[in-house]
């Protein structure tokens, strides 16, 4: 046992790690991340979509935290909060302006998370649950979006509300029941500011902390997935470097610039711009007229506007009925690429669910496209 | 108007004639006329909408289907002579018994305006035909309600009304009266608000000269007739000393200063004595006189007020060109505005000391928002300043990560 004169030639920062490995084996951890490795290739760089999608939720969290300290939830007292937030407490218009925008990339990243991981094939056996949580993680990060949309109580955020919370309605048999338990009534009122106020700032934020421990976890005990070319290279020809501290490092690198990116997002352009626009505008108003071109956040276009072109029946359905039910399968059939893709099971390519893939992203971009340039 | 009045007797009812009869006018008139013709327009009526038709009007007996016959049976009117269109329309229009039935709101006493109305006048005292009559500004077949928008005498069409005979140089020669009210009533305040914003409350020309007792406003009553609207100015000016030393030199009220049918957007540079402005046309800078130095001290509020509100605005443009919001000093802004209307309208009290208290709040607000502004800007500035500082630390914190990363290589 190393007596006080030892002691006293340790650093501090050693001193408080070995006081911690005393108590909880740290150390163990510690000694796994240095031996654990991360393939080197040419696409390596997909690898930091992760950290960066879980770093932006982060900021997310915090400055959600900071923002909850002078929002008010009401129909009388949301936009007033968020006015007094943007135009009287200190740096309140930063933090509003980092929480949206961080909001924006992380789902921006989090979708080329995913087509990168899908092109990949790294959902492949052993990682089906891994896909299966990060999609998760994806659709709460939507509802988180849909539902912080509608808090700051303004003209667009209601309208906006008013159309997405209708469009369950198409339905069958539990349509109206279900836009009646989202809305808190027939109408969007104070009551859906309740009640969305609640998913977004606590059962979704508990949601998505069980499932991203889940993802990490799944992420840590199975490691970055090899690309399907490897499996044919002798283990000389394959590169890799540790995961602490080369890749760790390399990942707090690329949080620190994409910080630096927001704060600049956030000071220039504070309402964001272009299609990424949050202005507070005017207070919602139930009785005044909707605006001429209500549009959804950027990342419902695709399927905003799939549903709008849809003739209004479909064979025997009415089209949005048939739009919603088109959607689904399509997701399901997403959700489970990873049990149907048999080739890459036995790591070779899939032709067949690459150009799915081309086809769903091909999709997604026309129809934002259209969203936003047809009338 | 004697053989209008002799035709005053019987008074239509809405259900003298079966409906099942009522189409035989219109079956024969309407194949010999074109579509300018009674039966072709009578659609739009809104006496034929209120269940009325041809022979509540006409006379006769509809339901025989021979026109020479129809004229040959019982109380058969015709078509009036132009000098009876009055009388003839009165039968029924000064009869508040009868009009009750159809539009109890509707006033009966057209007629008895029409006799003050210079138009009215002429037709009785001179037998001109060619003043307005019912029909002149109503149309004959296809009488609308004031409120239709297809209606003659609805208010962004009584301009044109009117003007169809008054802008008419060759139909107006005889009276030696202006023919360019129209012109310039058009470019007037009034008629940009009403023809091209579409202000149903802007004033046409009824709102001025009345419409059935249309005639134009005395000397005296003209300050009465714009106060209808512009009560505020009018009281003052009621108060002031031009109103005394108007009646004296015969002049006309508002007019005077303001012009009638052509009434521009007033501004600050109105007020002054310089070669040009208004105040100018009858007082002299040099006169040493209380009403001089007033002048003066009127225009010189008013421009400091303008001035201002201007620099504020600039101001306030600015800092939400930087993407600063700025909705609270917006309203502001216009609260300031709203402060130099009440300025502008107090100039009619033509006294410099009821002035200064409004130009006075209105430099304290704008100063307001021009220091808010002015924070603002600054505001931008500062946040500038600190994601530069922000920056170059993230900055320098991501270099030392990335040397450490090389060499760890």
């Amino acid at each position: 046992m190393p007596g006080p004169e030892h002691r006293q030639q340790q650093s501090l920062p050693r001193r408080l790690y070995g006081w911690a490995d005393t108590r909880f084996s740290i150390g163990d951890l510690v000694d796994y991340m240095r031996h654990k490795t991360v393939p080197v290739h040419g696409h390596s760089i997909f690898y930091y979509l992760g950290g960066l999608t879980l770093f932006l939720f982060l900021v997310q969290v915090g400055t959600g935290i900071l923002l909850l300290m002078y929002y008010r939830p009401g129909a009388d007292s949301a936009y007033e909060s968020v006015r007094f937030i943007v135009s009287e407490v200190s740096f309140g218009w930063l933090i509003r302006s980092l929480h949206s925008w961080s909001a924006n990339l992380m789902i921006l990243v989090a979708f080329l998370h995913m087509f990168t991981v899908y092109f990949t094939q790294a959902y492949r056996k052993p990682r089906e649950l891994t896909w299966f949580t990060g999609m998760a993680l994806l659709g709460l990060g939507m509802a988180f979006g849909f539902s912080g949309y509608l808090l700051p109580w303004n003209e667009l955020s209601f309208f906006a509300t008013r159309v997405g919370t209708g469009m369950v309605r198409a339905l069958p048999f539990v349509g109206d029941y279900l836009m009646q338990v989202l809305r808190g009534g027939d109408e969007v009122t104070g009551a859906t500011i309740g009640r969305f106020f609640g998913l977004h700032v606590a059962i979704l934020p508990a949601a998505f902390t069980l499932v991203i421990a889940a993802h990490l976890l799944f992420v840590q005990r199975q490691g970055m997935s090899e690309p399907v070319d490897w499996m044919t290279k002798n283990q000389n020809e394959k590169k890799f470097i540790t995961f602490f501290p080369n890749f760790l490092y390399r990942d707090l690198l690329l949080w620190l610039l994409a910080l630096n990116v927001l704060a600049l997002l956030a000071v220039f352009f504070p309402d964001g711009i272009g299609i990424v626009h949050w202005p507070l505008g005017q207070k919602a108003d139930p009785f005044a007229p909707p605006p001429l071109m209500i549009r959804p956040e950027w990342y419902f276009m695709f399927a905003f506007e799939a549903l709008r072109l849809l003739p209004v029946h479909v064979l025997f359905l009415e089209g949005e009925l048939f739009g919603i039910i088109l959607f689904g399968l399509g997701g399901i059939l997403w959700l489970l690429v990873p049990f149907l893709d048999k080739s890459s099971n036995l790591n070779r390519r899939s032709p067949l669910f690459m150009w799915f893939g081309v086809l769903v992203v091909a999709f997604i971009v026309v129809m934002t496209i259209l969203g936003y340039t047809l009338p | 108007m004697i053989a209008g009045l002799l035709l005053v007797g019987t008074i239509p009812s809405a259900t003298a004639v079966p409906a099942s009869t009522q189409s035989n006018c219109v079956k024969c008139h309407f194949d010999i006329e074109d579509e300018n013709g009674a039966a072709h327009q009578i659609g739009r009526d809104i006496h034929q909408q209120s269940g009325l038709y041809c022979s509540d009007c006409h006379g006769g007996n509809p339901a025989l289907d021979d026109m020479d016959a129809i004229r040959a049976s019982a109380g058969y009117r015709g078509v009036p002579d132009r000098l009876a269109i009055p009388a003839f329309c009165s039968r029924c229009h000064s009869d508040a018994r009868y009009m009750h039935e159809y539009n109890p709101s509707l006033s009966v006493d057209q007629w008895e305006k029409y006799q003050t109305s210079v138009h009215g006048m002429r037709l009785a005292e001179k037998k001109d035909r060619k003043v307005a009559t019912c029909v002149s500004c109503h149309t004959a077949h296809s009488i609308g309600a004031a409120k239709m928008p297809y209606s003659s005498t609805y208010p962004q069409n009584l301009p044109t009304t009117c003007g169809r005979c008054h802008a008419d140089k060759a139909y107006m020669a005889e009276y030696g009266i202006p023919t360019d009210q129209l012109e310039k009533y058009t470019r007037s305040v009034h008629g940009i608000a009403l023809l091209e914003r579409g202000d149903l409350g802007a004033p046409a020309c009824n709102d001025c000269h009345g419409n059935h007792g249309a005639a134009p406003p005395g000397i005296a009553s003209l300050d009465a007739v714009c106060g209808l609207c512009h009560a505020i100015e009018a009281h003052l000016f009621d108060g002031s000393p031009h109103r005394p030393a108007f009646i004296e030199q015969g002049l006309p009220m508002c007019e005077t200063c303001h012009g009638n049918h052509e009434i521009l957007k007033p501004s600050d540079s109105l007020i002054g004595l310089a070669e040009g402005q208004l105040c100018a046309t009858c007082h002299a800078a040099d006169d040493q006189s209380k009403a001089s130095a007033d002048i003066l001290k009127v225009s010189a509020g008013l421009r400091s007020l303008g001035n201002a509100a201007d620099s504020a605005a600039h101001l306030l443009s600015l800092a939400g060109a930087k993407g600063m919001m700025i909705t609270d000093e917006e309203f502001m802004l216009k609260e300031v505005g709203q402060i130099r209307v009440q300025a502008r309208s107090t100039v009619h009290a033509f006294a410099a000391d009821s002035l200064t208290p409004k130009v006075e709040e209105g430099l304290a607000k704008a100063e307001d928002v021009r220091k808010r502004a002015v924070k603002l800007i600054e505001e931008y500035d500062f946040r500038r300043f600190g994601l530069g500082i922000a920056s170059i630390f993230i900055t320098l914190l991501a270099l030392g990560l990335y040397l450490k990363i090389r060499r760890l290589g």
